[in-house]
């Protein structure tokens, strides 16, 4: 079975005078959840950016399946099956579910005119958010009416659905309630079973000790410490983050 | 407007298209579906250029298609002026190709003895095909989502540009209608034909139910808003109501779809 790895390199990007990432090198495979860990302004959106493709490393290489790879746009990465899970999820609040569900990859019906092949898009809606517990009776209603669980998991199960096998999940549970909270993280550690590579990012040390099995630790654009779970513990993420 | 974005230019684009008909028509001796022709072009044109400085300046349509209003109005009526030296021209039903223009756009046809206007069949016509692009094509979709969030559907790969110059256009192309009908209707042309229509197309489409912030709305809801519309407009003069009173009732009733569409967006998804 293909293990979906993704391996970053002595990785640097500058922003004008700004170092905002020095020397970062990184190995993930599926199966396992991989975490990047580190403060606002750390350097993780910066890594993430150049990951999901929006722009591309100074120095450095970026390997998948130990061949480099070079994007230009976030399509060329998702086509790639590098798909990333923003904060604010690319969910249309005021747009239906199963719209949502196949937006900007509407399924048409053949024929001259193309029409947008609703029963099927809204049984494959249905379909693909049970596999994820979550039982919709109506997928016309509107995104927004979802809990922001739901929403979370509707965004993580588009992104399946159109082919991810990378999966970036960018504060998958910053905006949840506790409970809230678990149904995600229960949905993100089935996905190890389904051989997806999940590079979390997490500025939540409990949540994330928890949740991964590999630890990246990023301090003002430095990979400063990597860790198996079975070498730390929260403490000891927590000694390091706060230093 | 569901894109997001308003064409407040589309009165000046009417009569500067109903203008450009006429005058190619009478003074440059062209037959009349050339001149239309020629002048769809040219307002085809102006609308992808209204597209392209909102899209390339990333200010709101109001302002840049405010601006065209006026720029457009302007050139309208000084080139008329200038040629002519008048701002009314007739006499269009003389010219070459106009009984053949006039019978596409402007005739009656007779259903159980009454006469229908041909307009009332194209405006029809028209709803469906909105309805049709709008609610069953992957474009529908995709001008719903450009409203709604210009950045979310830039995640999902929308082209939110084309998109929105594309509907630029499509507005030019609609003024452009309306203009050969009301030259054919009229015989002959205005330069202040069409003010305000850009006014009133906006109160048709709120009316309507559209949401002034985009994402959301309906053909249907449009063109029930303007038959209200129409029909608050000729009933006040039938219920013996002196007219004025309508432009009070239009002004209400806008002001308060705005706020029920606002109230109904909130209860529809109570975080936004």
């Amino acid at each position: 079975m293909n293990s979906n790895r993704l391996d970053l390199y002595k990785i640097y990007k500058n922003f004008g005078n700004v170092k905002a990432l020095k020397n970062v090198s990184m190995n993930t495979k599926s199966g396992q959840i991989n975490c990047i860990l580190g403060d606002n302004g750390a350097g993780k959106s910066t890594l993430v950016n150049i990951i999901s493709g929006v722009f591309r490393q100074d120095e450095g290489d970026y390997k998948i399946n130990d061949e480099i790879v070079s994007f230009s746009s976030p399509m060329e990465a998702m086509n790639a099956g590098i798909s990333t899970v923003y904060q604010n999820l690319a969910i249309i609040p005021i747009m239906n579910i199963y719209r949502n569900f196949f937006l900007g990859q509407e399924p048409t019906k053949k024929g001259f005119f193309k029409t947008f092949d609703k029963e099927f898009a809204t049984q494959t809606t249905i379909e693909e958010l049970e596999k994820f517990d979550i039982k919709i009776e109506n997928p016309k209603r509107a995104a927004g009416t979802l809990s922001g669980g739901e929403r979370q998991i509707l965004a993580i199960a588009r992104a399946l659905y159109f082919g991810a096998k990378i999966l970036i999940l960018d504060e998958p549970t910053s905006a949840l309630g506790v409970k809230e909270s678990n149904k995600v993280v229960d949905q993100i550690i089935s996905l190890k079973d389904q051989n997806i590579n999940v590079i979390l990012i997490s500025h939540n040390i409990e949540q994330a000790f928890m949740l991964s099995d590999k630890f990246f630790i990023i301090k003002n654009g430095d990979m400063i410490e990597q860790f198996e779970k079975d070498q730390t513990s929260v403490n000891g993420l927590r000694k390091i983050l706060e230093k | 407007m569901i894109a997001g974005e308003f064409d407040l230019s589309i009165g000046s684009l009417i009569g500067f298209s109903s203008m450009s008909i006429t005058l190619l028509t009478i003074e440059a001796n062209m037959p009349m579906p050339l001149a239309s022709i020629l002048t769809l072009i040219m307002t085809i044109f102006i609308g992808y250029c209204n597209g392209l400085t909102v899209v390339k300046s990333g200010l709101p349509s109001f302002i840049i298609t405010l601006g065209s209003l006026f720029i457009i109005r302007g050139l309208t009526i000084a080139i008329t002026k200038l040629i002519t030296g008048r701002t009314q021209i007739s006499g269009i039903d003389e010219s070459s190709g106009y009984d053949f223009m006039h019978s596409i756009f402007s005739s009656n046809i007779k259903i159980a003895d009454v006469d229908f206007p041909i307009s009332i069949f194209w405006w029809l016509l028209f709803v469906f095909l909105g309805y049709f692009m709008l609610n069953q094509t992957q474009i529908g979709n995709w001008v719903f989502a450009t409203g709604a969030s210009k950045e979310s559907s830039k995640l999902m790969g929308i082209p939110i540009r084309k998109i929105k110059v594309s509907l630029f256009m499509l507005t030019a192309f609609c003024a452009w209608f309306i203009a050969v009908i009301q030259v054919t209707t009229f015989n002959g042309a205005d330069v202040l034909r069409g003010e305000q229509k850009e006014f009133i197309s906006i109160i048709a489409a709120v009316i309507g139910g559209t949401l002034l912030t985009g994402g959301y709305g309906s053909i249907i809801g449009v063109m029930i808003g303007a038959l209200i519309f129409g029909i608050v407009k000729q009933g006040i003069i039938f219920a013996g109501v002196d007219a004025d009173w309508f432009q009070v009732f239009m002004g209400v009733m806008l002001v308060s779809a705005v706020l029920v569409n606002g109230r109904f967006k909130k209860k529809y998804i109570h975080e936004f």
